[in-house]
């Protein structure tokens, strides 16, 4: 009772990445609040993830398996985690901040009357005085996410409702396995007792899935686009860069949004969030939506025309040029001067 | 008799984050919110577009706006009607303030439950808060399946709605019943732009706290035309329990605030001269940086 539950998303039979790096951020909370942490994983055919998850530290495995849950959805998935979440009571749920578990916390959060932040970058535990009552609250989970475009780091906390709820986007928190898996336990759930016909309702007629290509966030270089390369044929130009130095190409939203890059490449806070050693922005303003999800990087390069765009603030070297003059010229000298 | 639907669209109004230039910042490097021009939430634009396209498949269904917020957020109602909406609410009351996302989907749900729509189309999140979560809550407040991440509302046949999702890494076809909840992305298709005749007919389409705040047009015979008139909600007019409205029906507390300060740090200026650009990449050859 009273422990942590982090909701395991699963891809193709395999753990998600953002699964594993909360179960390594909830293991820490779980350690620094003496309580046990807890999974939950909903598909079919699915046990034999078990012992990966044993292998991060989780003590509990609830495991819903169904063959109407080989896919994700949303109302009978939803049933089954509010259900378990009203037996197990646990003083923390939380959830990768991606197309499944931003669909379920919510809808679970508001059965459960319970709260919930989105896209949390970090997590801690810490207490609360209420300003008004003077209650005091110990060991409230902070809830710590960029707000206003960006512009603003709130501090969340939900002090009265529990579980505390939360949803953290992939690459915020770094994964680590223990060195010596624990014994863990299994506790089957009873699928058909939890779920109704009406959870039902709703149909897949076709589904498309792409396993992912593209790794920006495991990348040591990555060159990253914005609006200002202007086209998606400009953006061929990062590519040619990234082919000869072993990179990969990235883009801000607006890049993204204007169709130049494809979304599996945005950067900063509505996408990935990385820190390579190098980071080369081509025609990128740095707004801090974006900034936000590169500023971390060992070292930036910016090359932008207008040299007042907040990027150059935050680069070490900073060029101030046509991206169409500067990256061939960087081409040929990279050529050039490699052996 | 061909089928009709009535479709609630819910849209925020929103200080507008995305651009963020040197003129919205102060003198501390924080955002000057203040300076931010209040727009129609983008990917709210995507679901009135998904919404008015239904209307063109079955002729004779209705579109609604249905907005949260203070009373210049009659705005929001306005522009739905200069793009082809029929009507819209305007939920305004003191009790809504301080609320979070459960309990501004408590109020949206109490306002639905009243117009009784066959259809709920919201954009995915709102730019001021980038959650995603009001058009599940809605949902499940409603007890009504939801479908999201919607790029294309395909058709609706023998009561069923067809629906392409764009996911992370893929898409996905579904079919649900209705009623149902939908919330739209950007990839979506955009909004049409105003109507030249919706726009005459509406221009002054106005709620009545701005037609009172509004000393000029007085004589403007907006009475006589009840079209014209933008109804306002409050929580008399929708009921529900006032305990699950504003800050008493959040669960979530803000603790702490910190700005954003834009730090200049230590960097090197650079041109495009081919000198400048060859120093640099031997440098980084040099210390292993590039390989």
């Amino acid at each position: 009772m009273n422990n942590i539950i982090v909701y395991i998303e699963t891809e193709n039979g395999k753990i998600g990445d953002v699964s594993l790096e909360l179960l390594t951020k909830a293991r820490s909370l779980a350690k620094g609040l003496s309580c046990n942490l807890e999974a939950l994983l909903i598909g079919h055919k699915i046990s034999e993830l078990q012992n990966e998850l044993f292998a991060y530290g989780v003590q509990k495995i609830h495991i819903a398996d169904d063959q109407r849950l080989v896919n994700y959805l949303t109302l009978p998935y939803s049933a089954i985690t509010i259900s378990l979440f009203k037996e197990e009571k646990p003083q923390i749920a939380l959830f990768g901040a991606t197309s499944i578990g931003r669909d379920l916390a919510p809808r679970v959060s508001s059965a459960l009357k319970s709260g919930l932040t989105a896209d949390c970058t970090s997590l801690e535990i810490g207490d609360h005085t209420d300003t008004k009552s003077g209650t005091i609250y110990k060991n409230l989970l902070y809830q710590i996410r960029p707000a206003f475009g960006g512009n603003i780091i709130a501090t969340i906390i939900n002090p009265e409702c529990r579980p505390q709820m939360a949803t953290v986007r992939e690459g915020v928190m770094k994964k680590e396995p223990l060195e010596t898996p624990v014994k863990g336990e299994v506790n089957i759930l009873d699928v058909k007792a939890m779920l109704n016909n009406e959870d039902f309702i709703v149909e897949i007629i076709e589904r498309h899935m792409e396993e992912r290509k593209i790794d920006i966030k495991g990348s040591p270089v990555i060159i990253a686009g914005g609006f200002g390369v202007g086209s998606r044929e400009n953006f061929k130009q990062l590519f040619d860069l990234a082919r000869l130095l072993g990179a990969e190409v990235g883009a801000s939203r607006a890049a993204v949004d204007a169709g130049f890059a494809d979304h599996a490449r945005q950067i900063g806070q509505t996408g990935v969030t990385v820190r390579p050693k190098l980071f080369i922005s081509v025609g990128v303003s740095g707004q801090i939506q974006h900034t936000a999800g590169m500023d971390e990087s060992a070292m930036i390069i910016s090359i932008n025309s207008d040299p007042d765009a907040p990027i150059h603030q935050i680069a070490d070297y900073a060029i101030v040029g046509d991206l169409n003059e500067v990256l061939p010229k960087m081409i040929q000298s990279y050529k050039k001067n490699s052996k | 008799m061909t089928k009709t639907f009535k479709i609630v669209v819910l849209a925020k109004q929103v200080p507008d984050t995305r651009n963020v230039g040197k003129n919205a910042m102060k003198e501390d490097g924080t955002v000057n919110r203040a300076a931010l021009p209040a727009i129609f939430n983008p990917e709210d634009m995507n679901a009135l577009e998904q919404a008015l396209r239904i209307k063109d498949r079955f002729p004779g269904s209705k579109v609604l706006l249905l907005t949260m917020g203070p009373s210049r957020a009659a705005e929001i109602i306005r522009e739905g009607f200069f793009r082809g909406a029929d009507g819209g609410v305007l939920l305004t009351d003191r009790k809504f303030a301080g609320a979070d996302t459960l309990a501004t989907s408590y109020a949206l749900a109490m306002a639905i439950k009243k117009m009784q729509p066959d259809i709920i189309i919201a954009g995915r999140q709102a730019i001021d808060g980038d959650t995603a979560q009001v058009g599940p809550q809605v949902a499940e407040k409603l007890n009504l399946p939801q479908v999201t991440y919607a790029e294309d509302i395909m058709g609706i046949e023998n009561g069923k709605i067809s629906i392409k999702r764009r996911l992370e890494r893929g898409i996905e076809v579904v079919q649900s019943t209705l009623p149902v909840v939908i919330t739209v992305n950007a990839t979506a298709a955009p909004c049409r732009p105003r109507n030249a005749k919706q726009l005459m007919r509406f221009k002054h389409a106005r709620t009545l706290t701005e037609e009172q705040d509004n000393e000029h047009n007085s004589y403007l015979p907006i009475f006589s035309l009840e079209s014209l008139i933008i109804p306002e909600w409050g929580v008399a007019d929708v009921g529900g329990d006032e305990a699950n409205y504003g800050l008493s029906g959040s669960p979530t507390k803000v603790k702490k605030i910190e700005n954003i300060v834009f730090q200049a740090k230590e960097s090197k200026r650079l041109t495009s001269a081919d000198q400048d650009i060859d120093s640099l990449i031997k440098e980084l050859i040099s210390s292993h940086t590039i390989g």
